[in-house]
Formats: C-alpha cells, sequence, structure tokens
C-alpha cells in the first residue's frame, strides 16, 4: 500500500469521527444528564431509533428537515418522560423499565416507519470546512454537519452547567445523595424525572441525525446499537460532558475505520474492522472496571436496586 | 405567654432582600425553645409520653438517655421532621407550628445529624453554597469564595473548602456540617451525638468553641449525648429521658453523675464486666502482620501496617477516629478488600480471608455494623444463624451445636438449622418473633447477638471485631463485651477495633493508635493513658 493510501486512511477516519460520532455524542450528553439525576436509561436505543423514524417522517411529510428534528426532540422527551415517570413508582426497577422501552421504542418505530422506508427527505445541511483543499478526501472529511456543532458547544455548556448553576448542582447532589437533596427540600422525583425527558430530547435529536443525514436514510437496522454503546461511554467518560465529546469522536473514529480500508481497497477481514466499536466498548468496560476500586466519579444513587 | 419578640424582630436582619451573597455580618442573638406536652405515638407504641422542657436563650443543654429513650424522636417532633401526636413548641416564648425542616431552617432552628447530610461528591465550598434558601440561578464562583472566606474569618474553626467532601475525615465533616449551620444563621443548634466520630482533642475545640458562642448568646446549643464527661465538662443544664419521659433534669454540677445514670437507667441492676482471666500467651502468637499495604474500594484511603501481632488469650485494641484505616484493617483480614502488598499470617500461615482458610484456622470476624456487612437481611434469623455451617452435614451423632464441621454436603438439613437456630437464640437471648422472621426486624442489639452467638459458639482462635457496640443500649453493651472478654478467657486472640475510647481502654490487655492508615502509637493495658492515646489519635505526636 502506498503512502498516501495510508494518509487517505486517516483522513478518511477524521472524517468518520466527525460524520459518525455525533449520534453517540447526543445520546451520551442526554445519558450524562440523567444518570447525574441517579437513574439509568438504558431505553435510549429505543429513543434513538425512534427519533430517527419520526424525524424522517416529518421531513419528508413536511420538506423540512429542522422539523424532523424538532419532532425527534419532542418525541425523545416524551419517552424520556414516561421512563422517568414510570420509574418513580414504588418497586420499579430502571434497568428493566429501560430494556423495555428499549425493546418497545424500536417496535413502535418499525410499526410507523414501514411507510418511510422508500420516499426521499430533505438532508440536515452541513459546513464545507475543507474547501481550501484540492483534495476531495480532504473536502469530504470535513464537511461538518450543524448538529455536530451544535453538540460540541452542547458538551461545553453542559460542563459548564454542572458546576456553575443552580440547576446543575442540584441534579449532582439529587444524583449523589437523594437524602441530602430531600433534606434540603429538592423533590427527587422531580428532578430525576425532568433529567430523564432532558436525556430523552437529546437522544431523540441524536436519532434525527442518522436519518436526516448519516447514513441519511431510514431502515430498521439504522441504529446497530450505538444507543446502547453510548451509555458504555458515559461510564467511560466518567460522567463528564466533555470527555463524552472526546469518548464519541474515539468511537466514531473507530466505527470509521471499516469504511475507510474498505475505501482504499484492504478487503481482507474487514468486516472485523466494523466491530472495531464494539471490540472498543468491550475494551472499555474491562479497562474501567477493577475488583478493587470503586468506579471514580459515580454517581451515588446509580444503580440502587428497589 | 410571654410578650416579647415584637421589637426582636425588627432587630433581626430578614433576607427577603437576598441579593446579597452573604448572610449579613453580625450573628443574631440565641433563641429560646420550649416543649410542652410533647407526645409521639408509632401505632400504639408512645416513643414519647408528655415531654415539657425548656431551654433558655444562650444554654447548652444536654439530652441524656439510653438507645430508644426518645432522645431522637424529640428532637426530630422540634425540627418538623415528625408531627407530634400532641404538644407544641415555643420559640421565644410563641408557639410556631412547624411542619417540615425548612421551616425549622427558616426560624433559627438547625441540626447536625449522626449521620451526614453533606453531599459526598461535591466539594464544601458548593455544599454550602446550595444549602442556602435562595441560590441565584447561575452562580458567581469568584463572589461566592470571597463572601464565604469572610463568614470563615468568623468561624470557630478552619476547614478546606474546595476539596470534595467525601475526601474528608469524619471529624472535619462534622465541623463542615456545624459551619453549615451556622452558616444558615442557625441560632438554635441541636447536636445529635456530635463527637462520637471527633478525638477527644477535636471535641473539646468544637464543644469548646459552641460553649463560647452559647456564653456571648449568640447561639443556643441543644446536645444529645450519652457521655457523663462531656456533658459535664460543657453542658449547663441537662434533661434525662428515659422510655420516651422526661426522668429528670438540672443544672450540671448540681447532679452528680450517680444520679444521673439513675435517672437514665431506673431501677436496674448494672452486670459488672467479668474478669480477666488468665494472661496472654507469648509463646502463642495467632495473627501476625508484616508490612500490609492495601487501599480502600475509594481509592482514598491507605493502609499501611508495618508489623503487628495478637497473642492468644490476648485483646488488642485499635484505636483511632473513624477514617484511618482501622476499617481498611478489618477488611483485609475478613477478605474484603485484597492486600496490595505485605503478609498476614495467622497460626504461622498466610492468611487472606477466604472460607476454606477461616474454617481450618478458626478466624471469625464480627464487621461493624453487622445488619449491613455480616447478615443477609431479608433472609430468616435461622438462615442467618447457619452461614458458617449450612454447606456442612455435621456427622450423625455429632452435637448439635456443631463443635465439628462435618462433611461437605449440597442438600441443606433445614431441620438441623432450625433446631440449631432455636438454641442459639435461646442461649444468646435473642430477642425476635420466631427464628422465621427476616433478621432485619430485630434491633440492633438483637442483631448483634445473633451474629455473635453464630460467630462465637465454636471454637475461635482469632476474633476480630469492628465497632461491635454502635449504637447499642447499656444492656446490650454490657452483655457483648463480656462475650467478647470471655471469648479471650477461653484463649482466642482478638483484635478488637473500636472508635469507643472507653471501650478499648476496658477491654484491651494491649492498645494501639492508627492514624492515616498507619499504627503510630503501640501501649500495653497498665500504661495506657487517654490522654496520650488522643494525642496520637489526632495525628500529634
Amino acid at each position: 500500500m502506498s503512502d498516501l493510501g495510508l494518509w487517505n486512511v486517516l483522513i478518511a477516519v477524521i472524517g468518520g469521527a466527525i460524520r459518525v460520532s455525533t449520534p453517540f455524542l447526543f445520546v451520551s450528553l442526554g445519558e450524562t444528564i440523567t444518570e447525574r439525576s441517579g437513574r439509568i436509561n438504558l431505553g435510549l436505543e429505543g429513543t434513538l431509533v425512534f427519533g430517527a423514524m419520526s424525524a424522517y417522517a416529518t421531513a419528508v411529510l413536511t420538506g423540512s428537515a429542522w422539523a424532523g428534528v424538532a419532532v425527534a426532540g419532542a418525541a425523545g422527551g416524551l419517552f424520556g418522560l414516561v421512563h422517568g415517570w414510570i420509574c418513580r413508582l414504588p418497586r420499579v426497577n430502571d434497568v428493566a423499565l429501560g430494556i423495555a422501552l428499549m425493546l418497545f421504542g424500536s417496535g413502535l418505530a418499525f410499526f410507523f416507519g414501514k411507510a418511510f422506508i422508500q420516499p426521499s427527505a430533505p438532508q440536515l445541511p452541513a459546513i464545507p470546512f475543507g474547501n481550501w483543499s484540492d483534495l476531495p478526501q480532504i473536502r469530504a472529511a470535513l464537511q461538518v454537519n450543524v448538529l455536530f456543532l451544535i453538540g460540541a458547544v452542547l458538551s461545553l455548556v453542559l460542563w459548564w452547567g454542572f458546576r456553575n448553576t443552580r440547576t446543575g448542582l442540584v441534579v449532582r447532589i439529587v444524583g449523589d445523595s437523594a437524602e441530602a437533596a430531600r433534606a434540603m427540600g429538592y423533590d427527587v422525583d422531580r428532578v430525576r424525572l425532568l433529567a430523564t425527558g432532558a436525556g430523552g430530547v437529546l437522544a431523540g435529536i441524536g436519532g434525527a441525525y442518522l436519518s436526516l443525514y448519516y447514513p441519511g436514510s431510514w431502515n430498521e437496522g439504522i441504529s446497530s446499537g450505538q444507543g446502547l454503546m453510548a451509555v458504555a461511554l458515559v461510564v467511560f467518560a466518567r460522567w463528564n460532558p466533555l470527555a463524552c465529546f472526546g469518548a464519541a469522536l474515539l468511537f466514531g473514529g473507530a466505527g470509521a475505520l471499516g469504511p475507510a480500508l474498505q475505501s482504499v481497497g484492504v478487503s481482507q477481514g474487514y468486516y472485523l474492522f466494523y466491530a472495531a466499536p464494539y471490540v472498543l466498548t468491550l475494551g472499555v468496560l474491562i479497562a474501567t472496571s477493577s475488583p478493587n476500586h470503586a468506579l471514580a466519579g459515580a454517581p451515588g444513587e446509580l444503580g440502587q436496586a428497589k | 405567654m410571654v410578650p416579647f419578640p415584637q421589637s426582636v424582630r425588627n432587630v433581626v436582619p430578614r433576607d427577603e432582600d437576598a441579593a446579597a451573597v452573604v448572610p449579613e455580618a453580625p450573628p443574631p442573638g440565641a433563641i429560646a425553645v420550649e416543649t410542652i406536652g410533647m407526645s409521639k405515638r408509632f401505632g400504639t407504641f408512645a416513643a414519647l409520653d408528655d415531654v415539657s422542657m425548656k431551654i433558655e436563650a444562650g444554654g447548652f443543654h444536654a439530652l441524656l438517655g439510653e438507645n430508644g429513650a426518645g432522645k431522637s424522636t424529640l428532637v426530630k417532633c422540634i425540627m418538623g421532621f415528625y408531627a407530634p401526636s400532641a404538644g407544641s413548641v415555643l420559640v421565644d416564648g410563641r408557639e410556631v407550628a412547624i411542619t417540615n425542616p425548612k421551616g425549622a431552617q427558616a426560624r433559627g432552628l438547625g441540626m447536625v445529624y449522626q449521620h451526614f447530610t453533606l453531599v459526598p461528591s461535591l466539594t464544601g465550598l458548593e455544599n454550602l453554597v446550595i444549602a442556602r434558601p435562595r441560590v441565584p440561578a447561575v452562580i458567581d464562583w469568584r463572589a461566592e469564595r470571597a463572601a464565604l472566606a469572610a463568614f470563615m474569618e468568623r468561624m470557630p474553626f478552619r476547614l478546606n473548602l474546595e476539596r470534595p467532601v467525601a475526601e474528608l475525615a469524619a471529624g472535619e465533616k462534622q465541623k463542615l456540617e456545624i459551619i453549615k449551620q451556622l452558616f444558615l444563621k442557625a441560632r438554635f443548634l441541636i447536636l445529635d451525638e456530635p463527637t462520637s466520630v471527633l478525638t477527644p482533642a477535636e471535641a473539646e475545640e468544637v464543644l469548646g468553641l459552641l460553649r463560647a458562642m452559647a456564653d456571648r448568646r449568640e447561639l443556643t446549643v441543644l446536645m444529645i449525648s450519652h457521655k457523663f464527661r462531656e456533658v459535664e465538662a460543657f453542658a449547663r443544664s441537662v434533661s434525662v429521658l428515659r422510655r420516651g419521659t422526661l426522668a429528670g433534669g438540672g443544672r450540671v454540677g448540681e447532679l452528680s453523675r450517680d444520679d444521673m445514670a439513675a435517672m437514665m437507667m431506673g431501677a436496674r441492676p448494672v452486670r459488672a464486666a467479668p474478669n480477666r482471666v488468665g494472661r496472654p500467651d507469648p509463646d502463642r502468637v495467632v495473627l501476625r502482620i508484616a508490612d500490609l499495604r492495601a487501599t480502600d474500594a475509594s481509592g482514598l484511603r491507605h493502609l499501611a501496617v508495618d508489623a503487628l501481632a495478637v497473642q492468644a488469650r490476648e485483646i488488642v485494641g485499635v484505636a483511632g477516629v473513624s477514617g484511618n484505616g482501622q476499617k481498611e484493617l478489618a477488611d483485609v483480614l475478613g477478605g474484603q478488600i485484597r492486600a496490595a502488598a505485605g503478609r498476614v499470617e495467622v497460626g504461622g500461615e498466610a492468611y487472606d480471608g477466604r472460607r476454606a482458610q477461616s474454617r481450618a484456622r478458626r478466624v471469625r470476624v464480627i464487621p461493624e455494623e453487622p445488619l449491613r456487612n455480616a447478615c443477609a437481611p431479608r433472609m430468616s434469623v435461622a438462615e442467618n444463624l447457619a452461614f458458617r455451617a449450612f454447606d456442612r452435614r455435621a456427622e450423625r451423632g455429632a452435637s448439635e451445636g456443631g463443635a465439628v464441621p462435618g462433611r461437605p454436603t449440597v442438600w441443606l438439613d433445614t431441620g438441623a438449622m432450625r433446631r440449631r437456630a432455636r438454641d442459639l437464640i435461646a442461649r444468646f437471648g435473642v430477642k425476635t418473633a420466631s427464628a422465621e422472621a427476616p433478621i432485619a426486624t430485630l434491633s440492633g442489639g438483637n442483631v448483634q447477638r445473633a451474629v455473635l452467638a453464630r460467630e462465637l459458639t465454636d471454637p475461635v482462635d482469632l476474633l476480630v471485631v469492628a465497632n461491635p457496640c454502635f449504637g447499642l443500649d447499656f444492656t446490650a453493651v454490657a452483655e457483648i463485651r463480656a462475650r467478647i472478654l470471655a471469648a479471650r478467657n477461653a484463649g482466642a486472640a482478638v483484635l478488637l477495633i473500636s472508635e469507643d475510647l472507653d471501650e478499648i481502654l476496658e477491654l484491651s490487655d494491649r492498645i494501639v493508635v492508627m492514624s492515616d492508615g498507619r499504627i503510630v502509637h503501640a501501649v500495653s493495658r497498665a500504661e495506657a493513658d487517654a490522654r496520650s492515646i488522643g494525642r496520637h489519635m489526632a495525628g500529634h505526636h
């Protein structure tokens, strides 16, 4: 393979990281908000798929991609609120409920989405940051979607907000010690309901990106578990929105490795490279676990069985 | 009723216009609190029955009583946690309706709980700021920091507010809790057994400073305690509760310790501690620890014990302020955390706390908070009593007490388990509805009795006990200490880890002090001196 081939792979991976990471970013930011409040929402995979479907359907019907994003966000928020509302009932386990909602969201999306597999929808706009270059590979890699930029800004805002706003502190308190929060007079269930709702909105928008930009069409295999991987990514990122951004780029890059290799003609075993994000997920979970140490930075209320 | 506060209310600054970040500079004065006919019933059980007491402004009042005497119930009624069944609270002579802790806070009533209410992952600064009744939507940390620095200038003790609370030692958390109440402008402060996590020197410092504030009439203090020494040194007046009723009270100095003990206990014989029989056997070192290094699950606390040995028929007491490595030491011996380096030997052979080893070397560990750490709370008393032996079938004809563990078995002999449970429940005086009741339904003392019954029926070579009497009442304490001493008299080596210095001094043949994960002091029973031990606990040596 020539030198140029290696460069091509690198450029394609960087471009892929930017392109593929956006859904990871949105879902993981949403999950960070939810988990910081002390609850796990595994249903975000279902929310992501339903977001993709509803965004695509809306874009087809209205002709506006942004309307699709708005509807996906609203639908995701609704899913989040349902999760949050059911979780506040006694003896409901958030993990089990999340799995149920994951299947429900996907199933509902497939049911309503059948009619929208064929028609094509308007796409979300991208900003060409690569126009300075003559190389088509670089131009392609630096087509940056607006949602990616919004996600990047959002991770900064959330990182700042968890430290510097009352809302951020209250979410952290509720997630770390429900008892302390109650003693201060905060309504723990309400904070968690809203945090789960906000997490759902972001996951829905992540879904809109899938169907309206990359891969840019609606089909039933569109997510292939990205919503679940994003939940693992939150653990990897230690519940830190800025680290979520880095981790999403890393996972996105890993996801782009297979197609990039294929594009330069490496056909042997490239299916293995397609598995890179999943291998990375496993590797991350193993690397961050230890029999001797508790996970640093984990919200204290997380995963308390009831 | 006294027509009093109309003028006072105008003097006291109200923070309606709370644009100001800090509480106003001069601390408002102390307030008087009085309860009249306070009663609280839970179902048919009267936790509190017609308790009337008055704490005058600027007073330092102690509330004495055994566990379950109703002390916590009384203060929770005052603070609005419980709605009292009858009775009322007077603040500065006026009847007030306090329905929740926020309402209490608004009236200047604050409480420092035994379990901490700080948020572990937040820094001290964040904890203080967010506890305020009104927090701006966006927090200007630079202004807050400056304002708090000014506030801390007036505070009796120094604290690092930039560290997450999870990293603070228990004593520092306690101080931060008190600071938080003062920051929230508490003018009547309730302390629930405040010195249980402080070194003697820290206790002296904290209580001394609060007493000085009370003497300046900046603060009224109500302290729940069961330590006579503390009450005599700091309180000005005292009330004693027994079984939910006011058993007596008066001015400190006019009451002797015997008077107070009699009020607390009622007419009840106090059992004498059993005698120490025999001497430690220097030829039989049962536990030997060398160069042990370990780190707890949070990765924050490090254990570094260079040398520690316990002989047969010897109780070695490990003293120290909570969070200085004692728990980690017990966890290593119990197999809950792995040693990073070093050697633990029991009976001359390496030991890492596995079940087969503890059975072979006859090691028993009784961790602190036994309901959480040594029991399966929702399983029955009988099942919990069988944890050591359920997977062994006693040889036919062997005694039901099961002195010798038999062959491994797959099928449980539930009949034998039940018979053994009944036998142990009777012998150790465990009060339970039945052997089939979930062990979580038992009181703290009875859980500890059940655990001791499980661990001490068979012959024991090494017994590791952590805070065995924490939160138990006098009767249970005396009985449990007697059992530990009896195990020692029978030849066991005992490592007693305790935050209660009196307990250590009473039981130990030898005392070591842990500070910052290390053993910093070792002294024999005869030479033990509470003051020098206290100094080493505090890390000054």
